[in-house]
């Protein structure tokens, strides 16, 4: 009764679940997809635009959902706005020290600046008459400052629920200060591995999709370098994993979203035409199983 | 403006008798559990089992018996809120429903609470969880209501032994200081003070008089504030960013000569 690994052991779980698990992955999907799009907009080239496109055609979507998701979750959704403004004083509510109070403004801009970037996509598309949403993605001023803008927006998305588990009491969560990075740094896979199978799926064949396979490849090494110092940072808390949540998480994780794209990334002649979906859709199984264990391995110690 | 409030526990005269569980669960119309049913946990005789929603008030029964109990001991304690000075819940709720009170106190107010349970996971106790009545976070108020209305609160009223005592925390910490003087003089060395002074986040509002080590009796030795990493986790979440961004980059500016295999395939 007194060996234990850390004061968090004393507190209790928040019951986060399967709402919460999907809303990680699909913010960290809307935020990365996001970010490449608009990566890809500013520095790729005009032959890669349709990519983009294709980025901000997910960021969207996922953005409502996450929404959604979240709103779902509360054990009061009607009292959703109460998170933008202060029920008793209809001030604005917003704490630059919570995570949570911080990632709930930033969900609402990000939604904005991923909407009218999905417009401008719609636009170039010609699915929509907007003549002034071609300006709102580059080259151009204006939409370079999107891009920027709404790209860093997409990335405060993906990462801030790494650090707003961080700042609990709960064991793993609130013992490691690298769960933000983790989260970064595996939206910008997923992100990279939705957008390759999408694409495939629409039999692009540009040069740009070939950089966004190369560039997911270097994304899940250093992903996997950094889960690796999340299990050295946790300590002697690491023994929480050491049940049948590690075995999800090696196998899961490690093995079938990390090490086996890798394998297939240096072999590329192993699966042929298939390889870079087949890669694609093990890191995205591997990235939804990151999440799930994170999010629920925490609260069964 | 007045003093700072809160209680003093000192578990060495706590009986068990859960008459500050009764009384908190009266005066706050908290419901029962399983609708009255209640199933009997195993553990000693507790059958609360924890602090949560519908439970502000909780004794512990820990039972310290050697095998063949002929010898032992029960120690007791009645656990609650302990309205830290530096109060986690407060600190991360994101809506504002967690207040500090003009008796320094923290109460959740459940018109503002949306059920988000953040402050659940952030404090360091495992005190607050979800009123299923409500759909709200809920915990001890130290009788925010009776305080305002110049009355002790209910758990202490009831307390036969003294156990649980109300006053202003200067009283109340010179008041267990002596306490704990007393004990060891009549030979009882192990008796402590925990959370009594500002090392404690700032200083639990609800301090304890303890014999035996904190996680004996389900309480944390080292309780931090959650914001302990924030600075740390927002720079790695930088880094790993301008690391991402920086590959991008790489990629899609740089192309090497080894893609072009790659890039004829449909």
């Amino acid at each position: 009764m007194n060996t234990f690994p850390s004061s968090t052991y004393f507190s209790v779980p928040p019951d986060w679940g399967w709402l919460i698990v999907f809303y990680f992955f699909f913010g960290g999907l809307a935020g990365g997809c996001y970010f490449l799009a608009a990566l890809i907009d500013l520095v790729g080239r005009p032959e890669d635009r349709p990519l983009a496109r294709l980025g901000y055609y997910i960021a969207f979507p996922c953005v409502i959902l996450s929404a959604l998701l979240l709103t779902l979750d509360l054990q009061r959704p009607l009292r959703f706005w109460h998170m933008l403004i202060e029920s008793n004083t209809y001030r604005l509510m917003f704490k630059s020290w919570s995570p949570m109070s911080l990632g709930s403004w930033a969900l609402l801009i990000f939604g904005i600046f991923a909407l009218v970037s999905f417009l401008g996509a719609l636009v170039e598309d010609n699915r929509l008459d907007w003549p002034a949403g071609r300006r709102v993605r580059p080259p151009g001023v204006l939409g370079a400052v999107i891009a920027g803008i709404g790209g860093l927006f997409g990335f405060y998305v993906a990462g801030y629920t790494g650090v707003l588990l961080a700042v609990t009491n709960r064991p793993i969560w609130s013992d490691t200060p690298l769960l933000g990075m983790l989260f970064v740094v595996s939206a910008a896979s997923i992100s990279a591995a939705s957008m390759i199978l999408l694409a495939h799926r629409s039999r692009w064949t540009m040069a740009g999709l070939a950089a966004l396979h190369r560039m997911d490849a270097w994304v899940v090494a250093l992903e996997f370098i950094v889960l690796i110092a999340v299990m050295i940072s946790l300590g002697p808390v690491f023994r929480a994993w050491l049940n049948a949540w590690g075995l999800v998480l090696f196998f899961g994780v490690i093995v079938v979203g990390m090490l086996i794209p890798l394998a297939l990334y240096w072999r590329g002649e192993w699966l042929g035409n298939r390889n870079a979906t087949t890669t694609a859709a093990l890191i995205l199984v591997g990235g939804f199983i990151l999440r799930l264990v994170i999010v629920f391995s925490a609260q069964g110690v | 403006m007045p003093e700072p409030m809160g209680f003093y526990t000192d578990t060495t005269v706590c009986i068990g008798c859960k008459a500050c569980e009764v009384a908190c669960k009266e005066w706050n119309q908290l419901p029962s559990t399983n609708g009255g049913l209640n199933t009997l946990s195993g553990d000693s005789y507790d059958n609360t089992r924890q602090l949560d929603g519908i439970h502000w008030r909780h004794v512990k029964f820990v039972e310290q018996f050697t095998e063949d109990r002929k010898d032992g001991r029960w120690l007791l304690m009645s656990d609650v809120c302990k309205h830290c000075v530096h109060a986690a819940c407060l600190e991360v709720c994101p809506t504002g429903a967690i207040i500090r009170t003009e008796f320094d106190t923290v109460v959740i107010q459940s018109d503002a609470c949306n059920g988000c349970r953040d402050c659940i996971s952030a404090c360091p106790f495992g005190v607050i969880e979800i009123n299923p009545a409500s759909g709200t976070a809920q915990k001890c108020t130290l009788c925010y209501d009776r305080l305002q209305g110049g009355l002790e609160p209910a758990c202490s009223k009831a307390c036969p032994t003294q156990s649980i005592q109300f006053g202003t925390i200067s009283q109340l910490r010179d008041r267990a200081q002596k306490r704990v003087e007393q004990l060891h003089h009549v030979g009882e060395t192990r008796a402590y003070l925990y959370g009594a002074d500002e090392k404690m986040l700032g200083g639990l509002n609800s301090f304890y008089l303890l014999v035996d080590k904190p996680e004996v009796y389900g309480l944390p030795p080292d309780p931090k504030m959650p914001t302990r990493n924030l600075k740390s986790g927002t720079w790695f979440s930088v880094l790993g960013a301008v690391l991402v961004g920086l590959m991008g980059v790489i990629n899609f500016r740089n192309r090497g000569a080894g893609l072009e295999a790659r890039e004829e395939r449909p």
